[in-house]
């Protein structure tokens, strides 16, 4: 398909744009195959450059022969577009709705972007599975790499190669996948070396209504005990839901099953509650004239805090169950591609300070959402202004965003990255010119050919230019288990993302480069002694042969 | 001394609210002043707790392990304790009780503080903060604006201060004939002169209209204030109260301004709400605040119920107003409410801080403070409970001021000199009695009561310790600390001011906080600048002797060497 074809007028003069908090343009606007582009051909005004895939809805309106068009994206902006001339408007109008909802995969931006950088280092190959077993063989010899997903049979979601418990061979593991949900058997995600505890993740298992039950599966994990000691599965589900999974063939572990486990239900929603969480969210974000009653009321009935306090209360369960309890701990949801991957990636922050630097924390994303099979195509689909019927769309990485954002807004110092890694990870998780987030697992991918024919993010965003905007300038490396406050008064809303483009941040702005001063400033000074320490010292012994006659 | 019915009870077990694992075991002590909290451990740690700190007392019934006891602080801390018998229990909810509501001034904390400093020093640190100082750096006396003698000894208005600056065109017997035409003879005087448009900021209490009544001497007080400011062909007075209210005050003989019989006016009601409807609303507040493991949903509704959010945008958006006319429209206010004392002192300091930058600043907020709250007659002893007396007068007034500028400072991170410490110990001392600033009503009550002779002024003891008061992000030459701050005030720009209500958590651990460590990182640069400094001076001398005299630098050493030998 040629995009041309669809772009009927594919360019327009005399075009405004209206954006709250800025100054109008005006301007040109053209089209391209990705791209809404205005530009107002001056050097002093920048240009608005929007790919097509991060527009979530439009709305048009006319007034005469004035055309206007409301353009809502998924990074939640929302900007209007007046458009002399009905007949351009309407084309425009069209073609940006043809545009930004092509269905195949392959007419994807990152499928035609060239970077106008070097790739020094290729992000594809940064994180593979090898690396991260190699770190764990360094500290343990109890697991070993299995090969036997090797070709995605087993379990389409998973990645070739797993982490299982040494002991239990390849055959056990196919047993125990066909007991799992969608062939998601236990595998490790994390282990804790100060006291060798580990976090598995999975699917439900398929106990069904009448109580089936999988020898293989409870030598599995049984095989992640210490002797003696008992361990925790959370449930991400609350006891009702995960009742109610049984009738379609799911369920929960029976504890006449798994004598050595304690079983925990928690209630973290699911996709299309949390989709309407978001939708009602942003919904009461956006409209500036509500009363503080109003607006107070509107963002309790979004459900969004709550959703965010409840991920991270059981995150710190998990976190907690290992670090203070000893305890190893297995998480599952229903399917184990959402919820729990929530759950096991921040209980990792909180455990494990690797997780909280710019490169770790990639790794963790890599490894717990990426590799792990969170269907991120389908997810990220549409955003808050999706106004058709929802499919399978669902917030799920966002709310692990804002969860993280919760963290490290109460820990300031202990994360290597900033807020600014968060919202860019956001934004690229929706629209974006690298392949990373497309597609819903490493089999769909490798499908896709991405790692030859699209970018990583990663091999741009660990660029040094790039890295330095992400760098939170506070970082104090802290090796120390991080417990965040989850009462509700210590949660707030995520300004950086739901507030971004209703109100300016000039001033916020400034005040993190007075930070960022301030520090620097600091370090300067710090090079600046040394090095006349140095001198000094250097003067004192070159100095002293002269003393001796 | 009387009161203390026990003045010493161990074994008693100080509850951690959120970890039991954390409760403490010690030793009560009552003294005449603080209740002492020592834990038995080798720390020995020490909580001191001020009665007239102390806003209730409440006893729980007993149950196996104890009687528990439930002190409850002005300043939202909150104790709770576990006394093993019943009996020690009950005599110290007596005590407590009784000290914390001292019936006479004389009882108060200020009079037997003693922070040892000699009489000199005493009297110098009244002299801190210098009214006619503040005025006189605003240009006040000038051409337009003189101070009158007319309040002298107090005897046209008991609850202003002596000195009032007027509109200089307003003769002895307009300044005499308005007095008596607004309530308590609260005329209207100049709060802030705004030098960059002409523009004032006035106030008052509310005009003895009734339903008809006029004055026409307060006609031309208003008229003259108007004519201070000479490009102007109107002003505004704003009535901060709801339009309701307003009206409802005319049965009783009060209310506004006539549009009609003053020239020139336009009357604006911005609707903030008394002070019975803000002490309801903060004490939901507070119960919000104290919910023991709430939902999220628990929370926001009641954030919302309380009101307290929406009060606080009210004030924030009169001093918006207020500002607004001042420094764009170049136009004069005059402020009032009922008796212009509470919402107007809350209005004409918003519109200050806004408007004036020396106002964001650590001695300039003092000045502020002493300004429009402590000189104009702001019931301090009554809103904050410093004496056993009416409930019904107490009332969070101040409290909302200082959430205003801690709200400000949220959007305007490096607009103020001070930080959220210095707000959270303003609003401690407002209500501690531990220095004779806020005690009393008026300015009168505290030259009656001979404060400054008898009590220590709590200004000057800020101001030593304003390292620990400093927002790291403030510099003079920051575009935010130049002009008028220009607020969002939409609903979702306001937050729940943890710093100040959330201390009912004394144990969620104090996590990292970015502006104590800017304030290290400022702190250590500042030694290495002393250190370079002390550096460059020494490798100048040396690198000049190395490359032209090479000798003495060589000297230099030797000369050490030989001392060492002769040593």
């Amino acid at each position: 398909m040629e995009f041309a074809e669809l772009i009927k007028t594919p360019r327009v003069d005399g075009v405004v744009l209206h954006r709250p908090f800025m100054p109008t343009v005006e301007g040109t606007l053209c089209l391209t195959g990705h791209h809404l582009i205005l530009s107002s051909r001056q050097d002093t005004t920048e240009e608005l450059w929007l790919l097509h895939a991060n527009i979530d809805s439009t709305e048009k309106r006319f007034v005469g022969s004035l055309g206007t068009i409301i353009v809502k994206c998924k990074d939640l902006r929302v900007i209007q577009l007046d458009i002399p001339g009905m007949e351009e408007c309407l084309n425009i109008a069209s073609s940006i709705e043809a545009l930004s909802t092509l269905d195949s995969v392959s007419l994807m931006y990152p499928f035609f972007y060239r970077p106008l950088f070097e790739v020094i280092e290729d992000g594809w190959q940064s994180f593979v599975p090898e690396e991260s077993f190699k770190d764990l063989e360094s500290m343990t010899d109890e697991w070993r790499l299995s090969e036997v997903n090797k070709d995605f049979s087993l379990c389409p979601s998973y990645p070739s190669l797993l982490t299982v418990p040494k002991d239990i061979d390849d055959e056990s593991l196919c047993k125990a996948a066909s007991f799992r949900h969608g062939g998601r058997f236990p595998v490790l995600s994390y282990y804790h070396k100060k006291n060798a505890m580990v976090m598995m993740r999975a699917a439900q298992p398929l106990t069904g209504t009448n109580g089936r039950r999988c020898k293989e599966d409870e030598k599995l994990i049984n095989a992640t005990l210490c002797a003696g000691k008992r361990g925790y599965i959370i449930d991400t589900r609350t006891i009702a839901v995960a009742q109610q999974a049984k009738a379609r063939g799911g369920g929960f572990e029976q504890e006449a099953n798994y004598p050595q486990w304690r079983r925990i239900h928690k209630a973290i929603e699911r996709s299309n509650v949390l989709q309407d969480s978001l939708i009602k969210l942003v919904e009461a974000c956006n409209d500036q004239s509500h009363s503080m009653d109003r607006w107070l009321s509107k963002l309790e009935a979004s459900n969004w805090q709550s959703n965010v306090k409840e991920i991270l209360t059981t995150a710190c369960l998990a976190a907690q169950c290992i670090d203070r309890e000893g305890a190893s701990v297995l998480v599952h949801g229903t399917e184990g591609t959402d919820s729990t991957l929530q759950v096991t990636s921040l209980a990792q922050i909180i455990l494990d300070p690797a997780c909280r630097t710019i490169r770790g924390f990639e790794a963790l994303i890599e490894r717990e959402w990426l590799q792990a099979g969170h269907p991120f195509q389908q997810r990220c689909a549409q955003s808050a202004y999706s106004n058709g019927k929802p499919r399978s769309e669902a917030p799920v990485f966002l709310l692990f965003l804002d969860c993280v954002w919760q963290i490290l807004r109460q820990f300031p110092c202990s994360f290597q990255f900033n807020e600014n890694l968060l919202i860019m990870l956001f934004e690229h998780a929706y629209a974006s010119q690298f392949g990373t987030f497309l597609g819903n697992c490493v089999a769909e991918r490798g499908k896709l050919q991405l790692s030859q024919k699209t970018v990583s993010l990663w091999s741009w965003v660990n660029r040094p230019q790039e890295l330095e905007r992400f760098l939170n300038p506070l970082y104090e490396p802290n090796n120390l288990v991080i417990w965040p406050s989850v009462a509700p008064q210590s949660l707030l809303l995520w300004e950086g993302v739901f507030l971004r483009w209703n109100r300016s941040t000039k001033c916020l702005d400034e005040a993190y480069q007075e930070m960022v001063h301030i520090i620097e400033y600091n370090k300067e000074l710090q090079n600046k002694v040394n090095s006349l320490r140095r001198q000094l010292a250097q003067l004192e012994t070159e100095d002293s042969p002269l003393q001796t006659p | 001394m009387e009161h203390i019915r026990t003045p010493k009870v161990e074994n008693v077990r100080m509850i951690d609210r959120l970890t039991r694992r954390k409760s403490s075991v010690g030793t009560l002590y009552l003294s005449s002043t603080h209740t002492i909290f020592v834990e038995n451990s080798e720390a020995r740690k020490e909580t001191w707790v001020l009665h007239s700190l102390i806003y209730n007392v409440e006893r729980l019934p007993t149950n196996s392990s104890g009687s528990p006891l439930i002190i409850r602080c002005k300043n939202f801390h909150v104790y709770r304790l576990l006394i093993p018998q019943e009996k020690d229990c009950l005599d110290v909810l007596a005590s407590l009780t009784r000290l914390s509501r001292p019936e006479r001034y004389g009882e108060l904390f200020c009079f037997s503080f003693n922070p040892n400093l000699d009489k000199e020093l005493r009297e110098k640190a009244w002299g801190f903060i210098n009214l006619k100082a503040e005025f006189s750096r605003m240009g006040i006396p000038c051409n337009l604006w003189h101070v009158t003698a007319a309040n002298h000894e107090y005897r046209l208005c008991d609850t202003y201060p002596s000195e009032l600056f007027v509109p200089k065109s307003a003769s002895p017997a307009v300044i005499v004939g308005s007095a008596k035409f607004r309530s308590r003879g609260r005329l209207p005087v100049l709060s802030y002169f705004h030098r960059d448009t002409s523009a004032s900021i006035c106030r008052s209490s509310q005009p003895l209209t009734g339903f008809s009544a006029r004055s026409s001497d307060d006609e031309q007080m208003l008229q003259a204030i108007m004519k201070s400011n000479p490009v102007s062909e109107f002003m505004y007075v704003v009535d901060t109260r709801p339009k309701l209210n307003a009206m409802a005050n005319r049965a009783a003989g009060k209310g506004y301004e006539n549009e009609d019989h003053y020239t020139n006016i336009k009357l604006q009601f911005i609707g903030i709400e008394n002070i019975h409807v803000m002490r309801n609303s903060q004490q939901k507040l507070i119960d919000v605040g104290e919910l023991a493991a709430p939902s999220m949903s628990d929370f926001l509704w009641g954030l919302e119920n309380s009101g307290w959010l929406k009060h606080i945008k009210a004030v924030l958006d009169a001093g918006v107003f207020i500002a607004k006319a001042v420094a764009e429209d170049g136009v004069s206010v005059l402020v009032h409410c009922s008796d212009g004392w509470d919402r107007t002192a809350q209005a004409c300091s918003v519109a200050s801080v806004l408007l004036d930058p020396y106002y964001r600043t650590i001695k300039g907020l003092m000045v502020l403070i002493e300004k429009d709250w402590v000189s104009f007659g702001h019931k301090f002893s009554h809103r904050y409970a410093h004496l056993d007396g009416d409930p019904k007068e107490v009332s969070p007034v101040m409290d909302q001021f200082l959430e205003c500028v801690w709200q400000l400072m949220q959007q305007f991170p490096c607009a103020f000199e001070f930080n959220e410490r210095f707000l959270i110990q303003l609003h401690t001392h407002i209500y501690s009695c531990q220095n004779g600033n806020f005690i009393g009503n008026c300015q009168k009550e505290r030259r009656d009561l001979r404060l400054q002779e008898r009590t220590h002024s709590l200004w000057p003891h800020l101001w030593e310790n304003r390292a620990e008061y400093t927002n790291p992000l403030y510099r003079t030459d920051h575009s935010q600390t130049q002009g008028v701050l220009k607020p969002l005030t939409t609903a979702y720009c306001f937050k729940f001011w943890k710093g100040m209500y959330g201390r009912a958590e004394k144990s969620v651990a104090s996590h990292q906080s970015p502006a104590d460590c800017l304030n290290a990182v400022r702190e250590e640069s500042q030694q290495l600048e002393e250190e370079l400094s002390s550096h460059q001076e020494v490798p100048r001398e040396t690198d000049a002797g190395q490359e032209t005299c090479p000798t003495e630098g060589k000297e230099n050493f030797r000369g050490e060497e030989e001392d060492q030998q002769v040593v």
